[in-house]
């Protein structure tokens, strides 16, 4: 053992004497298996036995495949599917059983002599190094890129350029955002039809008599299922489109007692007294933090809490966050009631809803 | 001892190796045709018989592997009936519950694949299963790693690859687990928007061509979908390659032990033995991953429901692996900086953008760090006991106490109801917790491990306690130390002692100064700091001392005993 | 007992024979529909009837309510102003209804929030509170047992008739506005979920069909309330029909861990999946047992 390629620059110090000489690989010692002929027998048909098993295992397994139904018409073991469970406790023992009779084989009957081999150094030899050293350098020096800076200089800036073409061609990737995270559908009503606020999933439009203190509805604007009221395209409220809204539209409604009310400000600084319907107010539905859909509310406390990251924002008070990462208040819907009684948006959210972006203050541009 | 030709050919401790059974000759033909056209006998010379180490922690490697090839495999699978595809569907299949919503064909495809292919929804649960156990196990192989310094040279790049191939484990899951595009997956995905949307200055644009358009788009299951069983699982399965390649290159490393040295392995050859084990084992992590598939659900789709941009269920996580930054995303406080119009959204960049891939590079960095720190050149294949190197043991125990903490941080929602807890009680002791744990996990390990080394050179002076307690002639009792058997001492002592540190003084002593200088003073400032309060090995003269005097101590006892007017004690010869 | 069933798990189009049909139908109208039908207010001969319940449900209110809801239900406030117990004027006989036939309440000790438990009053003594406590005041009453019976879904597809494949539509529906409204806080399989400040959304599985129609009715605790107004009667039933549904579905996938998504599948593969294999690898790499004796070379 010795520290010749122990090249560190201090110390040098040769290592006290090992206290314990190596005594050696100890003896050799034989396994049951070895030195008694029933036992080795024994051992043998243990493992056949496992292999047996296993083949039983996949013989159920197909068994089960073509016996146990799926579908709308499923077998059940104890209150769980048949086909399931038992494809994958076939499957798991039939494999299971070839891993262990393997297993066994090796421990039991395989030879287990310890064998003993030599390492090497990661490192070549001296030899090979030196001559592949000297053709790298001859290599290089043949090819004069050390001696023709002009040549090596403009051959990384040429190759360095052509990362642009690779950058470039993601371009078409999808479209710029423009100003699209700024706007949602609630903005498309119009003087004559305010954009109504309907029960999500149910459709239909709610009267403020409807709602009771301490309701709470999960609300998304009439345009998505009555587009051509608004003179909205049908196709601009279907499938991916219908998604995108919903993604920024989504809302809570809640109905509190009007006294519990904080009126805060609104993007230019007017009061957001007329924003509430006797004591109905409207959120956005989409957290701050990273845009979860948040509707755990405390009725209470009017505490709205996001599953995703915990955010919590007081709905009594201009949604303004009380506990939690996000950032910012929840957006608040500005809602009237429209001739025929039914609550209605009185215009877009006065800021971009969801989560923060980098320019996103530049909303009030608009 | 010379390393000369005895490399090529492997000794054994055995003696005659057994005669060739039948079918060996069989085997010599199709070696020989195979040969003859491939010419793999001299790569095969070396390898067939190539010694591996057993232990089981060498293992856990092999059950990232094998765990790979069952991801592999059910995956195949899955590719034949999903379609990945955000098309929607009116779905019409045999789920009744779900019978006419409005869904993207690839929920529609999932849940065809659950319930009206046979054998459909196992393979999606095994493919789960596997995938989970695939980064498990990654990971504890990791540590395994770590804490036994097996990390030295010459293995660091194949460390950095391992970190890779986590990385790219945990990417490869998060992209499987948005695919079936249910209520969950979905929520995983708006999340992410929202991370990319929290970057600075390019945010919305990498959303909009990520998303190809508006968040949710049409297009980012299918890009995910190219990615998860294309781009990454190529990767993945190149640097498996290298780092297997690696492996075999520079032998596993081992546990000291009488006959094990860093000059040698120890071990059973690759045929049969390993072979065999290997291949076993094969079959055991694909038979457990298909009875944790047949008998316990795995992302029940049909339950979340397709995904909807408006609704949520409590309980919204990503798979565990992810826990961790989602954890953190949990406690951050509400930072952000609002200012020329423009936003830093702290809140969403520190635990997402920033944490994961600085605790990556800390992660790539460690074995750099250390060897830096201890100005250790030298080769290393004998593996070292965690307790042996107590600062590099506390460093991984204060990581692993800030992963788990971030983690936990992660199931708040569930602790909270589980335990009866406050989510906000939780979230502000953790928010301390994070910061502090660590440390308090840093100092208790680090002293752990040097009490141990004391009980070590404990038992190699004075021998170890034998429970036999012996009463003195003056009424004393003390308990028969009694020495350790050879190879058991031998393997105590088998461990490198600490390089000397080139001290401060020293340094300030030399007179020089500069960059460098200061760069050497902070290296021995670190190098104190990382070998401080270490027991060393004893020296020979010690051992003989100590071995001496409690020989003599013993000797000193036994004819007390045996000469003193009490005679309770054993008789003699006894 | 019949451990493999062949069709327990359809889910809903010929499920059941007829005649069993019928008799949920039965049993459930006698269980819940008749006690209702014998104390309904608008039934002028039970005016008498209704009175004396009063009277029993006053009784009992001294006795195990009125400490924390005061002498008439007008609420007990403490020295700092909040609620020891809210006022009960204008809560309804739904309210009570739920809160004590889940034996929710009365609370063990005052809190927060009160854990369903083991019921104290009889079917009766619930009748009288309830009767008594909408006397106070205005409130929903209890639903009739029509309202929450999902065997009669109505004619959703309009096909004139009402059949096993309205049913189905029933349970969809249902399954879209329980995602909607109902999974924020009570997760996707009601295993319940955490709330602000140590409050929790409860587990709504295995609760009666006239309870969950009640809570939505009345919002009990810190819930919001989901009046007729804000979601339609025959779209609480829609609910309720697929909470049955999923209470009766069996577990295609296997143990369900609690229902809590990823948190407890993350605990599965640590401790089974990963445990398993370990141990899997310690036998694997452990030594076999020795024999002391040798092999004789020689012989071999």
């Amino acid at each position: 053992m010795s520290d010749a390629h122990n090249n560190d620059d201090h110390g040098g110090e040769l290592e006290p004497v090992e206290p314990i000489a190596d005594p050696g690989l100890p003896e050799h010692t034989w396994r049951p298996t070895d030195v008694d002929p029933a036992k080795e027998k024994r051992a043998e048909r243990q493992v056949a036995g496992f292999f047996g098993l296993s083949a039983i295992c996949t013989f159920l397994f197909l068994v089960a495949y073509f016996t146990l139904d799926i579908g709308d018409n499923w077998h059940v073991i104890a209150g769980f599917g048949a086909s399931t469970m038992a494809l994958g406790a076939s499957l798991g023992f039939a494999l299971l059983f070839i891993g262990v009779g393997i297993i066994h084989w090796a421990r039991k009957l395989m030879a287990d002599h310890e064998m003993v081999e030599m390492r090497h150094s990661a490192r070549s030899a001296d030899e090979d190094r030196e001559t592949t050293l000297q053709a790298l350098n001859d290599g290089l020096e043949e090819s004069g890129i050390g001696r023709r800076p002009l040549i090596r200089n403009s051959l990384l800036g040429a190759t360095g350029l052509l990362g642009l073409p690779a950058i470039v061609l993601l371009r078409d990737l999808g479209p710029l955002p423009g100003d699209k995270l700024e706007h949602t559908i609630w903005g498309q009503g119009t003087k004559d039809k305010p954009m109504r606020i309907v029960r999500d999933g149910i459709w239909t439009p709610i009267l403020a008599s409807d709602l009771e203190i301490g309701d709470l509805v999960n609300a998304q604007p009439d345009a998505l299922k009555n587009p051509e009221r608004y003179g909205i395209d049908p196709i601009e409220v279907e499938g991916i489109p219908l998604q995108v809204h919903k993604s920024k539209a989504s809302l809570v409604l809640l109905r509190m007692n009007p006294d519990d009310i904080t009126p805060g400000k609104d993007a230019k600084g007017n009061s957001r007294e007329n924003w509430d319907v006797e004591g109905i107010v409207a959120y956005s539905k989409i957290c701050t933090h990273v845009g979860c859909p948040i509707s755990l509310n405390e009725r209470t406390t009017h505490h709205l809490l996001c599953p995703c990251h915990q955010s919590t924002f007081d709905l009594a008070d201009s949604g303004k966050v009380v506990f939690g990462p996000a950032g910012r208040p929840l957006p608040q819907l500005p809602i009237s009631v429209d001739a025929e009684g039914y609550l209605v948006a009185q215009s877009d959210f006065d800021e971009p809803v969801g989560p923060t972006y980098w320019e996103r203050d530049y909303y009030d541009r608009w | 001892m010379t390393a000369g030709d005895m490399t090529k050919v492997a000794t054994t401790n055995g003696t005659t190796p057994s005669a060739p059974a039948k079918g060996a000759n069989k085997a010599g033909a199709i070696a020989n045709w195979a040969d003859e056209r491939l010419g793999l006998g001299t790569t095969m010379k070396k390898n067939l018989r190539k010694v591996f180490p057993d232990h089981w922690s060498f293992m856990l490697g092999e059950i990232a592997l094998w765990s790979f090839v069952v991801v592999l495999l059910t995956g195949v699978f899955l590719t034949l009936w999903f379609d990945p595809s955000m098309t929607e569907v009116h779905y019409d299949g045999s789920y009744d519950p779900l019978r006419g919503v409005e869904m993207s064909s690839a929920m529609a495809s999932t849940l065809d694949i659950s319930f009206d292919v046979r054998g459909g929804l196992l393979m999606r649960q095994m493919h789960h299963w596997a995938a989970h156990i695939f980064i498990a196990s990654m990971m504890i192989h990791m540590l395994r790693v770590y804490l036994t310094g097996a990390f030295r040279k010459p293995r660091e790049l194949n460390w950095v690859i391992g970190c890779l191939l986590l990385l790219l484990g945990t990417i490869e899951g998060f992209t499987g687990y948005s695919l079936p595009d249910d209520l969950l997956s979905g929520t995983g995905v708006r999340a992410a928007d929202g991370f990319m949307k929290a970057s600075p200055v390019v945010g919305t644009y990498m959303s909009f061509f990520l998303f190809g358009g508006e968040f949710p788009g049409d297009a980012i299951i299918p890009r995910f979908y190219v990615m998860h069983i294309l781009l990454i699982p190529g990767i993945l399965l190149a640097l498996i390659v290298a780092h297997m390649l690696l492996l075999v290159y520079h032998k596993h490393t081992q546990w000291a032990g009488p006959g094990r040295t860093e000059q040698n392995v120890v071990g059973y050859p690759m045929l049969p033995v390993y072979a065999a084990k290997a291949g076993g084992f094969f079959f055991i992590v694909f038979g457990t991953i298909a009875l944790l598939g047949g008998l316990f659900s795995l992302n029940p789709v049909w339950k979340y429901g397709p995904y909807d941009p408006s609704k949520v269920t409590a309980g919204s996580q990503p798979d565990w692996y992810m826990g961790w930054p989602d954890g953190l995303l949990r406690i951050i406080p509400a930072w952000e900086t609002h200012i020329f119009g423009i936003n830093f959204s702290w809140n969403v960049m520190l635990p997402i953008l920033v944490a994961p891939p600085l605790l990556l590079m800390v992660l790539i960095a460690l074995p750099f760090l250390e060897a830096w720190i201890t100005g250790d050149k030298r080769e290393h294949h004998l593996l070292q006991r965690p307790r042996d190197v107590p600062t590099r043991t506390a460093i991984m125990v204060a990581l692993m106490t800030f992963y788990g903490l971030s983690w936990a941080a992660g199931g708040n929602d569930i602790i909270a109801i589980k335990m009866h807890l406050s989510i906000n009680q939780i979230t502000y002791f953790l928010r301390g917790a994070v910061f502090i744990g660590p440390v308090i996990a840093f100092m208790i390990t680090r002293r752990w491990c040097i009490s141990l080394q004391r009980h070590d050179e404990g038992k190699l002076l004075h021998g170890y306690e034998s429970g036999v307690l012996v009463r003195s002639p003056d009424g004393g009792y003390a308990e028969k130390h009694l020495p350790l058997a050879e190879g058991t001492a031998y393997t105590l002592t088998a461990r490198d002692r600490d390089l000397t540190p080139e001290t401060v003084e020293e340094i300030e002593a030399s007179g020089l100064a500069g960059r460098q200088v200061r760069l050497r003073k902070l290296r021995a400032k670190l190098q104190e700091k990382f070998y401080s309060d270490n027991v060393q090995k004893p020296t020979a003269e010690e051992l003989h001392d100590a071995q001496h005097h409690a020989e003599h101590e013993l000797h000193e006892l036994e004819s007390q005993i045996e000469n003193g007017p009490n005679r309770h004690g054993p008789t003699p010869g006894h | 007992m019949r451990l493999l069933n062949r069709s327990a798990g359809r889910l809903s189009r010929h499920r059941r024979g007829p005649i069993a049909g019928l008799v949920v139908l039965l049993l459930g109208l006698l269980l819940t529909g008749g006690l209702y039908a014998a104390f309904a207010p608008a039934q002028a001969d039970t005016d008498q009837n209704n009175e004396e319940l009063v009277k029993e449900g006053r009784e009992l209110f001294l006795v195990g309510c009125a400490f924390c809801h005061g002498q008439n239900g007008e609420g007990v406030l403490t020295q700092g102003g909040s609620q020891y117990g809210p006022a009960l004027t204008d809560v309804g006989a739904a309210a009570v209804d739920f809160q004590v036939g889940t034996g929710r309440m009365p609370m063990a000790q005052p809190g927060s929030q009160a854990p369903r438990k083991e019921v104290v009053y009889t079917e009766e003594e619930i009748a009288a509170l309830s009767a008594y406590v909408a006397s106070l005041g205005t409130g929903p009453a209890i639903p009739d047992g029509g309202l929450y019976d999902t065997d009669n879904p109505g004619d959703l597809n309009g096909d004139g008739k009402q059949d096993e494949e309205d049913k189905v539509l029933l349970v969809a529906r249902g399954g879209q506005i329980f995602l909607a409204n109902c999974t924020a806080c009570h997760n996707f399989e009601g295993s319940g979920g955490a709330m602000p400040r140590g409050g929790y959304a409860p587990k709504i599985r295995g609760v009666d069909s006239k309870h969950i129609y009640e809570a939505m009715l009345t919002g009990p605790q810190t819930m919001d309330t989901f009046s007729d107004g804000n979601i339609p009667p025959e779209d609480k039933k829609a609910v309720i029909a697929y909470l049955e549904t999923i209470d009766k579905t069996p577990s295609y996938s296997g143990l369900t861990l609690g229902g809590l998504g990823p948190v407890s599948e993350g605990i599965i593969v640590w401790l089974v999946g990963i445990g398993a294999l370990v141990g899997f690898a310690v036998w694997i790499a452990a030594h076999t047992t020795r024999s002391s004796k040798k092999k004789d070379e020689a012989a071999a």
